[in-house]
């Protein structure tokens, strides 16, 4: 099985750890990844402002890269969720069809491809996790809070799998964060506050770490908590299912 | 675009001044979304019945014609005048009308959002007609001088205190007097005498039966009920879409509406009315209003299934923080934000991008309309045809440019990772709205590709 990683370009270019993370973590379960190089963007920050018609470059760039592999995985919901719903090819909209089918955002490969039952991570502190919308409600890695539906959660699944990692409980359990793309400068009053609300229910419920499936929820959350010098820290799903016994304690 | 005195970022900013209302404003919507919840969890078959009425305002709208026309025909067998208008202004001009020739200066009316389209109270004072609002939610915002800031609970807004002090001014209640019971008492002698003296009513609806030619109207205070009982005159004012097939049919709705709204079962009165008493006049006046024109759009027609519960208002993270006045249009909230763009583009080009198109909305509509899915094409839509900044769609073509090659991505990147590290304070300012209450992303020295490329690649 060949794995194609799909690194979304804020990742890339802000967070190569959670990259580094998802690698090792997809080679320590003996897949075999390679990293296209020539990637860039999923055309998602475009096509949400409206600007649909600037992601040619983007989607091209995508099926160039992406076309031949057998999965291609990546440690973001909602740049996934973009490749599934908007994904065009003029005049390739086989491959861009293909595509769709076969790109997993990273917990969905582990528990519906790999089928992980157990992992050896490690992770000695009280979490809060946080419920990516586009991951949530988009590709439905946990039940919504809306349907009258029986519970479930991939993300949880796995979280569950770590020792010593406890997970907090919610007073909202998925409420949007307010990152929203351009909407955190367009909105900018309105993104702060969603943030600081989310976190508030994360901090006074004692969580030492926020986690989540997307690096953007975690980039806007942690920018305030930055600001507010608090002592809690954002960390990927990722980083958090690949922390080795070694690394900790 | 809309000016930047009005548009919904510069209304909401202004709005979360005071963080404290805020969280008042959050917390009393959420409290209904929790209520909404408790009550959808009573009904083990709720997402079928939801899929019910999704399929049945399909067929309504794949067959709005015939149901329109049976409707009318139903109608007027049971002694109903049945009139067509296809602007606000028709829609206006009919009513009046319909008021002068009863000869009455004075109408009761009871909630409704078509009306409230059509700024009906203001031109009808206009005209020298007295109108009065019967919903306490909307007498209050009516003697405050303001819409209403959400379709079910219209002074949602306002604390009771403040309530107090407008009572005290508007009808003599007791000057710091809060108390719900004794405002709601003054507020119901008033009504009383001006549902007595009204010789004509007015009341929205929320259905029409097209197999009978009924119409049902649900309130919680019984005020459609009262006006139209007293009156010599009812005026029934509905958009086209409110049309429902059969009577059968009501149950999945009434069993939805107030579930969804509320978190009640049901409306405390769903009144019926179906033919008008001995001596009574009954006017029903059908408005379009550009819906036939959506009703033509693959991607915006569902909207035209709403049935005006507003729990994507009570859901929506960005609705219960900005408030309702923010959305500058009749209808706020979500679905507010795919109606308003539908009537009038570019006064609310805005309205679209005011979401972080988290999907809550669709998930709680009880007729399944694709909500955050027409608010990314509304955005689509609105920078096709230019309602769009220019600063803006400049920025956005240079992100294009950059991201659709790959050199000039990692050569960009390495640039503006390394001015970050050792010019911080070029992000680092007010000009940059991320820096005003939010810490930059620390920029590190490699992206993942040039680690990639160090440790992996030769491999």
């Amino acid at each position: 099985m060949t794995v194609s990683l799909f690194v979304p370009c804020y990742i890339d270019q802000f967070y190569p750890k959670v990259a580094i993370a998802t690698l090792e973590l997809l080679e320590k379960l003996d897949v075999d990844v390679i990293y296209p190089e020539k990637q860039t963007c999923c055309g998602q920050p475009m096509a949400n402002a409206g600007f649909e018609q600037l992601t040619r470059g983007c989607n091209s760039l995508f099926i160039d890269n992406f076309s031949a592999c057998d999965y291609i995985v990546c440690p973001s919901g909602s740049c996934v969720l973009h490749i599934k719903n908007h994904l065009h090819a003029d005049g390739q909209e086989h491959k861009a069809h293909s595509i769709q089918s076969k790109v997993f955002e990273l917990t969905e490969f582990l528990t519906d491809v790999l089928q992980v039952k157990s992992l050896s991570a490690n992770f000695n502190h009280k979490v809060g996790l946080h419920q990516s919308c586009h991951g949530q409600r988009g590709l439905n890695l946990s039940q919504m809070s809306e349907l009258v539906a029986s519970p479930f959660s991939k993300t949880t699944h796995l979280l569950k799998m770590v020792n010593g990692l406890k997970l907090v409980p919610l007073n909202r359990h998925d409420e949007c964060c307010g990152f929203g793309g351009t909407f955190c400068v367009t909105e900018e009053a309105v993104s702060v506050k969603m943030g600081k609300d989310r976190l508030r229910d994360h901090v006074e419920n004692g969580a030492e770490y926020i986690t989540a499936s997307d690096m953007s929820c975690l980039m806007h959350l942690d920018g305030i908590l930055r600001r507010q010098k608090s002592k809690v820290n954002v960390i990927h799903i990722a980083e958090i299912l690949n922390s080795s016994k070694s690394k900790l304690i | 675009m809309n000016s930047r005195h009005t548009d919904h970022a510069t209304r909401a900013e202004k709005f979360n001044l005071d963080e404290s209302r805020v969280d008042w404003h959050d917390k009393t919507l959420w409290f209904i979304r929790e209520k909404r919840d408790k009550a959808a969890w009573q009904i083990p078959e709720w997402e079928q019945l939801r899929e019910t009425a999704s399929q049945i305002k399909n067929n309504v709208l794949s067959n709005l014609h015939d149901y329109l026309i049976e409707f009318e025909k139903n109608a007027q067998k049971n002694g109903a005048t049945v009139h067509w208008a296809s602007t606000p202004a028709e829609h206006n001009k009919i009513v009046l009308d319909i008021i002068k020739q009863a000869g009455a200066r004075n109408i009761v009316k009871s909630k409704s959002m078509l009306t409230e389209e059509c700024h009906l109270n203001e031109y009808l004072t206009a005209h020298g007609i007295d109108v009065v609002d019967t919903d306490l939610g909307e007498r209050i915002v009516q003697l405050a001088g303001e819409p209403p800031s959400h379709i079910v609970l219209p002074c949602i807004h306002w604390k009771k205190e403040e309530i107090g002090e407008l009572f005290h001014q508007e009808l003599g209640t007791p000057k710091g007097n809060a108390d719900p019971q004794l405002l709601t008492n003054a507020a119901r002698l008033n009504l009383r005498n001006h549902f007595m003296t009204s010789r004509v009513a007015i009341t929205g609806v929320n259905f029409a039966v097209a197999e009978t030619g009924e119409i049902v109207v649900c309130t919680n205070e019984g005020n459609a009920d009262l006006g139209v009982q007293l009156a010599d005159v009812h005026i029934a004012c509905m958009g086209l879409e409110k049309i429902i097939p059969r009577r059968k049919h009501l149950g999945v709705f009434l069993r939805l509406l107030a579930r969804s709204a509320t978190g009640q079962p049901i409306t405390t009165y769903s009144s019926h009315f179906k033919k008008p008493r001995e001596g009574q006049q009954w006017h029903i006046v059908l408005l379009d209003n550009g819906r036939s024109e959506r009703l033509g759009s693959n991607d915006f027609r569902n909207a035209l299934k709403c049935i005006r519960c507003a729990a994507c208002f009570n859901t929506c993270p960005v609705y219960r923080r900005s408030g309702g006045h923010s959305y500058h249009t009749t209808v706020a909230g979500p679905i507010g934000s795919i109606l308003a763009p539908g009537l009038d583009m570019k006064k609310n080009a805005d309205l679209p991008f005011a979401s972080t198109l988290c999907g809550s909305c669709s998930n709680v509509c009880p007729v399944k309309i694709d909500i955050h899915d027409q608010l990314y094409k509304w955005r689509q839509v609105l920078v096709r045809n230019g309602h769009v900044s220019a600063i803006k769609a400049i920025g956005m073509k240079g992100m294009a440019a950059v991201l659709s090659y790959p050199f000039i991505y990692n050569t960009s990147g390495s640039l503006g990772r390394w001015i970050m590290r050792y010019f911080p304070f070029l992000f680092s300012n007010r000009a940059n709205l991320w820096y005003k209450q939010r810490e930059m992303p620390k920029a590190p020295e490699k992206s993942f590709r040039e680690w990639y490329i160090k440790n992996r690649k030769k491999k």
